[in-house]
């Protein structure tokens, strides 16, 4: 590949690429991101590319493997272009039918189509399906559409202009005018204005300064920098170049998660690419501007996504973060001045440049421009990634892009912010919900109050509800899900991630964790309701850092829409949502048909039952291992309180008795 | 504890050179040199880490404080066979304990640990950012989504069955 010179060279070299290229051309994407190869489409990519060459159609189609497109619920995903013919859950088998029917006739595969799992209508292109329909997608657009290892594809679709812009066009004090005058906000969290952050490193007096890119996506239930990463590195390479002639930098590094390989390579080939093609390490473009970026790999550890141990681990030592007072803008990496932003956030920046901060500015609400990349998972029908502007409601984001619950079970709250956000947003006009916090002495007990879920989504919002946006994991939750567990979940998670350098997180995370402990036990008293509310808050005021100062917060959610729940624990002895082991036996009612699918998977032999008849557990051999309770069709094995398991099965048998005289031969 | 024969010490010495060459011998890049030594071992063992604490000439209180610190690091041989099992949120909500409970169970050994004869050891995850398949294991990197107790038992029987790449994982060791 020829060095470029200048960036005219690379507008031409742009104009060269999208006149060269056959728009009604098939092309056949093939979904390669994490999720999909996790559900085997490389298989299907093998399969593809063998079955086009044995029908000599190399020359006519083309086969992309591109980044995450998003719909990971329903992967390996496949796009026949031009017309976005949009299959789902394809394997290998399926090849040769979509070859010979759809890409040699014209004809669809029906089954391979979705089918809108509520309205049960086929829908044959991507665009046109609720999950994608209601999205805006202005940093994940190019995704599906290009091979992540493509520079060509890249700039093919625009890439680099807005690096080419910001060379020419551009001063750095008009780039920086651009970005503040965007609105954008930080997306890994806390939501700092960008623009101020570049600003005052900017102004920092010191002949060396970094850009950090922090790819170390710690929170569990939160994928998109990992897609960005690895569908499109590109994009966060041209925002890192653009930061960096900001504010004069000439090294940049991404610190990169461990555990995402895939990311890794992509984004090592794409530094390679675009350093052979000028626009990444010396003279960039002909401008006599250099700046190179390396990839740190991260060891694992939570901590480590806080700016400032991020930065200690870069310089190879143990990730403990420092104290907030010294701005890391000012005296960061080595003590220099450093701007640390988020992929997603990086991401943002090409687009701003290139399409003005007028236009950016125009989506979202009054203090959140632009749009905010969710991973929406758990108790959801359409897992996956979805890109919605600011100001869309939360509603709107699960019910019309999620597709609500699955299983016709009751949504219960949903999770942002990770374990140190660890906040909950729930139906607030639920009944439960309401009764909690009337016993929480929040509402009265005649206060109406608006549903949660019809809030704007916003970083300030957010914030006032209680809640805050985060890194963008959205992790559902439905009655199956205790939510004693869940604050007790996290306590867990941040007590083995606490770096350990101060006491009161290192501490006092540790004491809340074992008073829940002894919660979902069954051994928990009153007063640890009031010893918990107290802890947080010393927690609160005394941490070193965010991970510590923001560690109560999924106990004091809990406990605030959850009361009830805290209660029922403690003074009942029992878990609502069937979870806590402690507080739960498992029994089988008269919905048992005897299909004796549970037998096998007890490890205990505790289930007894001849096929065709009701089953019965042991409650004595049960160990509430939960195997039988995920391999019942029939919703028939219950989980009850300790006490209640006998009763439930002496119930079941009197009306096995009474409602089928042949079946009166039952094993009791 | 098993005890996986580490190379005569000039095989050590030779694996390691060539890691921190890879890497200029910066200081900056001792986690990903200690990451590197521990796909090269499974773990990291005690020769590999004074020697990277002599050629970087980094105090050896620092090479162990970022081996003990950082998850991705063990100090213990692992298993032939690894299965981590996700335990991100997503994961959590439909019920990966229940898995773990299965695993340590069948294989009478706890999270963190390995079987006698060295053939398994389970090891938990924060997050592998593939929710949608959720609860989620992984057995020598290969992904099991949306597991169940019956799913597990099948995996367990492939892992048992002979593989040919087996006997290059032990001409490393």
């Amino acid at each position: 590949m020829k060095r470029l010179q200048s960036p005219d060279e690379l507008l031409q070299l742009q104009q060269k690429y999208k006149k060269n290229r056959d728009e009604r051309k098939t092309t056949i994407s093939v979904c390669a991101g994490t999720g999909c190869i996790a559900c085997g489409c490389e298989k299907v990519i093998t399969a593809l590319k063998e079955k086009i060459k044995k029908e000599k159609l190399d020359k006519v189609v083309e086969i992309k493997t591109t980044g995450c497109h998003g719909f990971c619920e329903r992967g390996p995903l496949v796009v026949i272009q031009p017309d976005g013919i949009f299959y789902q859950k394809v394997n290998e088998k399926n090849i040769a039918m979509i070859v010979e029917k759809t890409i040699m006739n014209g004809q669809l595969v029906k089954n391979l189509l979705y089918r809108d799992p509520t309205t049960k209508v086929v829908i044959e292109k991507e665009k046109d399906i609720p999950f994608y329909k209601n999205q805006k997608r202005i940093i994940f657009n190019k995704n599906g559409l290009m091979d992540p290892t493509s520079i060509d594809d890249y700039i093919t679709l625009g890439g680099y202009k807005a690096l080419a812009k910001s060379l020419t066009e551009l001063k750095p004090d008009e780039i920086l005018e651009e970005v503040k005058k965007s609105g954008l906000r930080g997306r890994g969290g806390g939501g700092f204005p960008t623009g101020r952050k570049w600003e005052t490193c900017k102004k920092a007096k010191n002949d060396t300064k970094y850009i950090i890119c922090n790819a170390d996506e710690g929170d569990p239930g939160a994928f998109m920098d990992r897609s960005i990463l690895e569908g499109n590195p590109h994009q966060v390479i041209e925002g890192m170049i653009i930061g960096a002639i900001t504010i004069g930098s000439d090294q940049g590094f991404v610190y990169v998660r461990h555990e995402y390989p895939l990311a890794v390579k992509n984004l090592s080939i794409a530094l390679k690419a675009a350093r052979e093609m000028g626009l990444l390490g010396e003279n960039i473009l002909g401008s006599g501007f250099n700046f190179d970026i390396e990839i740190s790999r991260g060891g694992g550890a939570f901590v480590c996504g806080e700016s400032t141990a991020l930065m200690a681990s870069l310089e190879g030592k143990v990730g403990e973060p420092r104290a907030k007072y010294i701005h890391t803008v000012e005296f960061g990496l080595w003590d220099k001045p450093t701007i640390l932003n988020n992929v997603e956030t990086w991401a943002n920046v090409p687009v701003i440049i290139d399409k003005g901060s007028d236009w950016y500015s125009s989506i979202g609400t009054e203090k959140s421009k632009g749009t905010k990349v969710f991973a929406l998972t758990g108790k959801i029908n359409n897992t996956g990634l979805v890109e919605v502007p600011m100001g869309i409601t939360l509603r709107e984001i699960l019910y019309d892009i999620g597709g609500g619950v699955p299983g016709g079970k009751k949504f219960k709250a949903v999770q942002t912010g990770g374990p140190s956000g660890g906040t909950l947003v729930v139906e607030t006009a639920d009944k439960d919900v309401h009764q909690s916090l009337v016993e929480h002495g929040d509402i009265q007990d005649d206060e109406n109050i608006k549903s949660l879920l019809d809030l704007p989504v916003d970083f300030d919002e957010l914030i006032k509800a209680g809640s805050m946006m985060g890194s963008g994991g959205m992790i559902v939750m439905d009655q199956d899900s205790c939510m004693v567990d869940v604050a007790k979940y996290f306590l867990n998670f941040l007590m083995e991630e606490s770096c350990g350098k101060c006491i009161p997180c290192r501490e006092g995370v540790k004491t809340m964790w074992h008073i829940l402990d002894r919660i979902t036990k069954g051994e928990g008293k009153m007063e640890d309701l009031e010893s918990l509310e107290d802890l947080s808050q010393v927690i609160i005021d005394t941490s070193l850092c965010q991970l510590g100062g923001s560690a109560p917060n999924p106990v004091l959610s809990t406990l605030r829409y959850f009361h009830n729940e805290y209660l029922a624990h403690i003074e009942d002895k029992r878990c609502p949502a069937g979870v806590c082991k402690e507080l739960v036996a498992h029994a089988i009612d008269e919905t048992c048909n005897g299909c004796h699918a549970c037998v096998k998977p007890c490890p205990t032999d505790a289930i007894i039952g001849k096929p065709k008849e009701l089953h019965r557990i042991d409650q004595d051999k049960c160990i509430q291992c939960g195997a039988c309770y995920q391999v019942c069709k029939f919703d028939a094995i219950k989980r009850v309180r300790t006490d209640e398991g006998d009763a439930v099965q002496v119930k079941a048998k009197q009306l096995w008795q009474s409602h089928s005289p042949k079946k009166t031969e039952v094993v009791m | 504890m098993t005890t996986i024969k580490v190379e005569k010490s000039y095989d050590v010495k030779d694996a390691i050179d060539k890691i921190i060459k890879k890497y200029n011998y910066k200081p900056t890049a001792l986690i990903m040199i200690m990451q590197d030594v521990q796909s090269h071992y499974k773990y990291l063992p005690k020769e590999a880490l004074e020697l990277i604490s002599k050629k970087m000439k980094l105090p050896m209180a620092q090479i162990y404080g970022v081996a003990t610190f950082y998850k991705t690091f063990s100090l213990e041989p692992k298993g032939k066979n690894h299965i981590c099992v996700c335990t991100g949120t997503a994961c959590h909500v439909r019920q990966a304990s229940i898995i773990i409970d299965k695993l340590e169970r069948d294989l009478n050994i706890s999270v963190g640990e390995t079987t006698e004869d060295g053939e398994f050891s389970i090891e938990t995850v924060n997050c592998l950012g593939a929710c949608a398949l959720g609860p989620l294991v992984t057995a020598n990197e290969e992904y099991y989504g949306n597991m169940t107790v019956a799913k597990i038992d099948k995996m367990m029987e492939d892992l048992k069955k002979p593989k040919v790449n087996k006997v290059k994982r032990e001409e490393v060791v």
